[in-house]
């Protein structure tokens, strides 16, 4: 039940805290926030259970957590702490090049990531329940998320405008399974929620996902890299803006005295771009 | 003019409810601000999160205009947060978490357990079985007086009413049987719609789409 709502990334249980006092509807657990993954390099992998333990003793609301594309051990681990979903996530470094995990052999529910229709049906066809944008995580800036975005709901406009015989070439073109293009074509909706993820770092941008037609939001770095003294501030009017992401009026009150977002990065200053891992 | 059928679409799962009630004949609107109460004739809370919906129907001031309107009679069906939000009593909810105490009822969130513990299964209805799709559900620990049972898991509540007043610690916009639903529409405009007259299956497609949708929702 997490539509309409802000899903939050959170490192400490008191970040969880203020992340469910903001009104967050889910938290996304991890050891470090993409922003501090992208600035350390090296390996970014699933996070100490005892951390995890600790958020979920923290909050009522739901928990999420990483585990590495292809790496179905940290998966099971996840699911054995007992995770309310597993994100498959570009963000960590991948742990298989070929391969995702096969989502269809867990009880736990998964989110993953997609630039396009293709790959986001894939994912589908791999057993996710939930996909997101993937976007440009930890940047700060808005624009891949868009693009993503942008490239998902204009296909899946294109498949449900297609005919029957054309379905054969769009699921040749998407390299995907061709039952989930004519499934999109015969109900005129994608088969599981779209969120947005990868680069929300103010309301206005939370709210554009959802008029784009995002159906949820994930902030990562967004909130808490941004001023310090102002975080609850800024997660509160996040969550503002994702239920009134239509009254401009509403948008521009909850905009106000956030102090400085995160500074974010052009996508030409970026050395590693997390979107392009994922098969 | 028919009545207007408002989905409180703070968060959760509303565009699925309004789904339900179009399907049932009903005229839907989304719910954000009192000004869009204003123009609507009843009320459905849907699924999500308690305390995110909470703090919204504060920051909103739909709090204060929600509780007038039931006060004054409107008709509401809330469904899993919905419902906690109805109950006299939350049990293991945050300590600033606010419910209309519309309903006489005790409610525990979260009492089925967490996302990997929901489960589907059989209602017992005075209309027949009903498919029940419970998520992160609230369990009714009690039932005060003037409270009907109208629905009942291995011999719990699970779907109450008082009055135009109903909740279901369930997700029946997640059925594919929309017989709650034209219920509800039957309370809200009676004698328009008849009874029993709303049973919309999800077609193979849909109820494929549902499948996947519960093991994610929550």
């Amino acid at each position: 039940m997490m539509k309409g709502g802000v899903i939050m990334d959170v490192v400490t249980p008191d970040q969880a805290r203020i992340a469910e006092d903001a009104g967050a509807c889910a938290v996304m657990a991890l050891e470090r926030v993409p922003a501090d993954i992208r600035r350390d390099g090296g390996v970014a992998r699933m996070s100490d259970p005892e951390m995890i333990e600790g958020i979920k003793a923290a909050v009522r609301i739901p928990v999420m957590a990483k585990a590495r594309i292809g790496h179905f051990v940290e998966a099971q681990i996840l699911e054995a702490l007992g995770v309310d979903f597993v994100d498959e996530s570009e963000v960590l470094t991948p742990a298989d090049e070929t391969h995702h995990i096969d989502k269809f052999a867990f009880t736990v529910p998964f989110v993953c990531g997609a630039t396009n229709l293709g790959e986001a049906l894939r994912r589908i066809s791999e057993g996710a329940c939930m996909i997101r944008s993937m976007g440009e995580a930890g940047t700060g800036n808005i624009v891949e998320a868009v693009r993503h975005l942008r490239s998902i709901l204009g296909d899946i406009r294109r498949v449900t405008q297609a005919d029957s015989a054309e379905l054969f070439d769009w699921a040749k073109k998407l390299q995907a399974p061709l039952p989930l293009v004519q499934e999109i074509a015969e109900t005129g909706r994608f088969p599981v929620p779209i969120f947005c993820a990868g680069g929300i770092a103010t309301p206005a941008d939370a709210a554009l996902a959802m008029q784009l037609g995002a159906e949820a939001v994930f902030v990562g770095s967004g909130i808490f890299k941004s001023d310090p003294s102002t975080v609850a501030l800024r997660a509160k009017a996040i969550v503002e803006a994702t239920t009134h992401f239509r009254d401009p009026h509403i948008l521009a009150k909850v905009s106000r005295g956030l102090g400085a977002p995160m500074t974010g990065i052009g996508m030409d200053e970026i050395n590693q771009r997390y979107a392009e891992r994922g098969w | 003019m028919p009545p207007v059928i408002g989905v409180l679409a703070l968060q959760g799962a509303f565009a699925a409810h309004a789904e339900s009630l179009r399907r049932c004949g009903a005229s839907t609107s989304e719910v954000r601000t009192p000004g869009d109460l204003a123009a609507v004739d009843a009320l459905v809370m849907p699924g999500g999160e308690s305390s995110t919906m909470s703090q919204l129907l504060e920051s909103s001031g739909l709090f204060t205009a929600v509780a007038a309107r039931i006060s004054k009679g409107m008709a509401v069906l809330g469904t899993c947060a919905g419902m906690i939000l109805l109950a006299s009593e939350v049990l293991d909810g945050r300590s600033d978490q606010r419910s209309f105490s519309t309903l006489d009822i005790s409610v525990r969130r979260n009492a089925f357990g967490r996302q990997i513990d929901s489960f589907e299964a059989s209602i017992d209805t005075p209309e027949g079985p009903f498919h029940g799709v419970f998520i992160r559900a609230p369990r009714i620990e009690r039932v005060g007086p003037g409270v009907d049972i109208l629905g009942s898991l291995d011999g719990e509540p699970v779907l109450v009413r008082r009055g135009n007043v109903l909740a279901a610690s369930f997700h029946p916009e997640l059925a594919g049987d929309d017989r709650l639903h034209g219920y509800f529409v039957s309370v809200v405009s009676p004698g328009d719609v008849p009874d029993g007259h709303h049973r919309a299956g999800a077609g193979p497609a849909g109820a494929a789409v549902d499948t996947r949708e519960r093991k994610r929702e929550g």
